[in-house]
């Protein structure tokens, strides 16, 4: 069974189709890559995932489970979390406490607990600590642990985002444009990172990326969007040397 | 990094904390002394309901990230409800426990009508909530300018026209006569409490922040699509955040009404101009600024009293200084001004800044 | 024959906040900011009308010109000085924090220069009132030359935005401020060109409104002012027509409700509308729908 089964999934905005008849299908364990032209309709489908926006057809499965119209927090509580594409940390929160608050939905105590700073406070804020900065040791952010989110460079503020999303414990996780603004350097170590990702946290993840080396070099299967619609999906390695992909990327 | 960064927060609150204890020290021996004008002393209440009152909307604007325009629609809840308990209640039970029960009452009443309000309200954003949170504010200073409450042997009788309408027996007695509101509130208050209060505020407002709860809080605050994305409730913790400062402000209120034998509802206490006091204290102080706000609440309201020849000038510099305030530090200009001087003049504590906390 | 004479100074009331909210809402579509000193810029103009017109003994339309051009300055001056520069500030609250300081700052002045007292306003109206039904039904001059005057501004604005390049420019900002850049658009000129706008049609409404409600203080300008601003979330709030609709429609509630219901409650109900009109459609009558961009 897959682990994310989408199938018909549409919606439009103002009469045009941003996404049309959308459907994939993610085996637990798979690096999948989602691509396409600049408009062609990626984000939506994240968001549409996500819940953030409604489709107007289509019905989304994880396990099994149809999760079509959820809330946001419901889906992120269901197991899908996601990083965007334009940077959203919290600027004004330290990089543990961005973690952290990835970890909230795991580690409980009262607001009375909180505020009269009774033992289970402490109890629970330490094992807080603990896991977060775990989470901030896979990506090399543990030394700045102390920092202003805003003050990260850019890079590690990438890498940031998926420590909080790997905080709330997915199924599925879903990057958009990962590697946006990064260096070849930094790319090659993110993509070593995805896949250590992948192998130590048992992850999913489905992937949006304009950099075709970071795609060829770690996507196991991808869809090509264009203009909202499937133009074709498959392994890797075929759906590259498509001729109607190198056309939608190249122009005619 | 992780220790010392706890141990930073903690000694940032210390401070706030042993700041407040001496400025109360410093007030006991200027009164044992003699050392104090009967100006100053009937201002060390006041000041204490402006200190309360700034660190809750502080609690609103600078954690939550919302601009709230009826913080003093929550203080006259929570004043108007208190007195009334102990209007009806004075000589019932020991003095004390009347009073304790008066602050809860107080402080209860304004968290009720936090989250009544929050509910719709924190739908919007930004300043559709200003506004409404102005409307509200209105309201209900509104609604209590028309309302007559009064007491005989068969009970108590409600109405919004006015005394006569209440139809009270012989013996009845009117306790909340519509814009004359409530008169004989016993005078209850007085610095120390005002102080332990300011305590008890600051210990719920700067242990939420540090918790799970307040982290939350300040997600949605930085940004409300990815705290939702990493299953934030947005609804829960921006009610809490506002219900929490309703209370405090609501407690502020209780401070007021049994400060004063007269309880009223005025543009003056409790309307629009009050909220924008109060913002005023938040922002000199700076958002999100705990401290800060405690600090300014002081300066701003001693400032105009101590000079007396300011008196006609108070709001005229209080405007100034918002406006001043404001673009100074917010403007892009002006930060970007200020960073550049940071680093060629203490290249060190800039350095020390990235680190926080 | 009340109801129709509360409903025709409802109309009168109405058509005062309708040319208010007009600044509103355009100052909302193009700068993205509620401008709260807005309600403050009337009352300058009701004092500049009652400088010229009762100290000095001027004609009263060379008042309404005076008072016209010192709004529109002062209208400007307080964009350059006080917004423009919080324009790209990292907090939205920033502005709107900035704009309560300088409608308290303009109050204060006010307040400094001519005092707390109430001045009483000479009309600036020489129409005598207008008597229908045998004299049972009476609209003051006031009432008419108001009701008149907002329509002559709506009809003038929906021109100017509509056909005129400035006003297509106007529309443009409010689209999108970045594309209009590109397209070549001066934007700051034009958010200026807004406020302009904004603040003549305020000082209009100052006299309109001390003309019809004849007592003048510093703070003259608040309560309407923000009652405008409900007007025009009411019609939707970015939108010419839906802030006359909004306008009006608010003038014909607080005249009845003071009227039917409770003259102490009129300003709690123009404020549950605002409520309710925000929890049932938060884009008012007239408002679009807008997706926010992740």
């Amino acid at each position: 069974m897959s682990l994310l089964e989408v199938r018909n999934l549409t919606i439009s905005f103002g009469g045009l189709r941003a996404v049309d008849d959308f459907h994939i299908d993610i085996k637990k364990g798979q690096l999948y890559g989602l691509i396409g032209p600049n408009g062609a309709g990626k984000t939506t489908v994240f968001n549409l995932l996500t819940g953030v926006y409604k489709p107007d057809e289509g019905i989304i499965k994880l396990e099994g489970r149809d999760i079509t119209g959820l809330k946001t927090i419901d889906i992120n509580k269901a197991g899908i979390a996601r990083t965007f594409q334009n940077i959203r940390l919290f600027k004004e929160l330290t990089v543990l406490d961005n973690v952290k608050v990835g970890l909230h939905n795991h580690y409980h105590y009262s607001t009375v607990e909180g505020i009269f700073r009774l033992p289970k406070y402490y109890k629970v804020e330490k094992e807080m600590d603990g896991r977060a900065m775990e989470l901030l040791k896979v990506f090399e952010l543990d030394g700045e642990a102390g920092y202003l989110a805003s003050n990260l460079p850019y890079g590690k503020q990438r890498k940031l985002e998926i420590a909080r999303a790997l905080a709330t414990g997915p199924k599925l996780l879903l990057l958009d444009e990962p590697a946006a603004g990064m260096n070849p350097n930094e790319t090659g170590e993110l993509m070593d990172t995805i896949r250590f990702v992948r192998d130590q946290f048992d992850m999913t993840i489905l992937l949006i990326e304009h950099d075709m080396k970071l795609v060829s070099g770690i996507c196991e299967e991808l869809t090509v969007l264009n203009f909202g619609r499937i133009l074709t999906q498959g392994k890797t390695g075929t759906v590259l040397n498509d001729p109607q992909v190198i056309t939608a990327y190249l122009g005619e | 990094m992780k220790k010392m960064k706890m141990t930073k927060t903690a000694k940032n609150n210390l401070i706030t904390y042993i700041m407040v204890f001496l400025a109360y020290i410093a007030v006991q021996i200027l009164l044992a002394t003699g050392n104090i004008s009967s100006l100053m002393k009937g201002l060390l209440v006041p000041l204490c309901i402006y200190v309360m009152l700034a660190v809750s909307l502080n609690l609103t604007v600078g954690i939550l990230g919302e601009l709230s325009l009826g913080h003093a629609g929550f203080m006259c809840v929570g004043a108007f409800s208190s007195a009334f308990f102990s209007k009806c209640m004075d000589g019932a039970m020991p003095d004390g426990v009347r009073f304790l029960l008066a602050l809860l009452i107080g402080a209860a009443a304004a968290g009720f009508f936090g989250i009544l309000i929050g509910i719709p309200v924190l739908r919007l954003k930004g300043d559709y909530l200003a506004i409404v949170t102005l409307a509200f504010g209105e309201i209900i200073k509104n609604l209590v300018n028309v309302l007559y409450i009064g007491k005989d042997k068969n009970g108590f009788h409600f109405s919004m026209k006015d005394s006569i309408s209440l139809h009270l027996e012989e013996e009845g007695q009117v306790i909340v006569n519509g814009a004359q509101g409530i008169t004989g509130t016993p005078h209850d208050a007085t610095f120390t409490i005002g102080i332990i209060l300011i305590f008890i505020s600051l210990i719920i407002i700067l242990n939420l922040i540090n918790s799970r709860d307040g982290r939350a809080i300040m997600s949605i605050r930085d940004n409300r699509i990815a705290a939702e994305s990493i299953g934030i409730n947005i609804t829960k913790y921006k009610l809490m955040a506002f219900s929490i400062s309703a209370s405090i402000a609501g407690a502020a209120g209780v401070l007021y009404a049994h400060n004063l034998s007269t309880l009223t509802a005025l543009p003056k206490n409790f309307g629009y101009n009050m909220s924008i006091m109060i913002l005023v204290f938040v922002v000199l102080g700076g958002i999100g600024n705990i401290r800060g706000s405690i600090i300014a609440a002081i300066i701003l309201t001693l400032l105009p009293e101590l000079l007396r020849g300011l008196s006609d000038y108070r709001m005229l510099i209080y405007a100034i200084v918002l406006i001043a305030m404001m673009l100074f530090n917010w403007s892009p200009k002006a930060v970007a001004w200020k960073e550049r001087l940071k680093e060629r003049y203490f290249p060190k504590r800039l350095r020390k800044e990235k680190e926080v906390k | 024959m009340s109801f129709i004479s509360y409903l025709i100074n409802g109309v009168s009331l109405g058509s005062v906040y309708a040319i208010i909210a007009l600044g509103y809402t355009m100052v909302y579509g193009i700068a993205k900011m509620l401008n709260f000193a807005h309600g403050d810029v009337i009352m300058v103009g009701g004092f500049a009308v009652f400088t010229i017109v009762s100290t000095l003994g001027l004609p009263p339309i060379l008042g309404i010109l005076i008072a016209v051009v010192i709004c529109t300055a002062l209208g400007m001056a307080i964009e350059r000085v006080a917004y423009k520069p919080l324009r790209n500030a990292s907090s939205p609250l920033a502005v709107l924090i900035t704009a309560i300081g300088v409608s308290y700052l303009l109050q204060n002045v006010a307040l400094l220069i001519f005092g707390a007292n109430t001045k009483s306003f000479t009309s600036v109206v020489a129409i005598s009132p207008l008597k229908l039904a045998d004299g049972q039904l009476i609209i003051s001059g006031e009432t008419i030359v108001t009701i008149i005057a907002g329509i002559i501004v709506m009809i003038c604005l929906t021109l100017f935005v509509n056909k005129s390049k400035a006003g297509q420019a106007m529309l443009a900002v409010s689209e999108d401020k970045g594309a209009a850049q590109l397209m070549g658009i001066n934007v700051n000129g034009t958010i200026a060109l807004t406020f302009a706008i904004g603040s003549a049609l305020a000082a209009v409404a100052g006299v309109l409104l001390c003309s019809a409600y004849p007592s003048l203080t510093p703070y003259t300008g608040a309560m309407p002012g923000i009652k405008a601003f409900v007007a025009a979330v009411f019609g939707g709030i970015g939108s010419i027509p839906g802030a006359m609709i909004g306008g009006i429609l608010l003038g014909i509630i607080e005249i009845l409700g003071k009227a039917y219901i409770s003259s102490q409650m009129a300003d709690a109900i123009v404020f549950a509308v605002l409520i309710i009109v925000l929890l049932v459609k938060p884009t008012g009558i007239l408002g679009k729908n807008i997706q926010e961009k992740v």
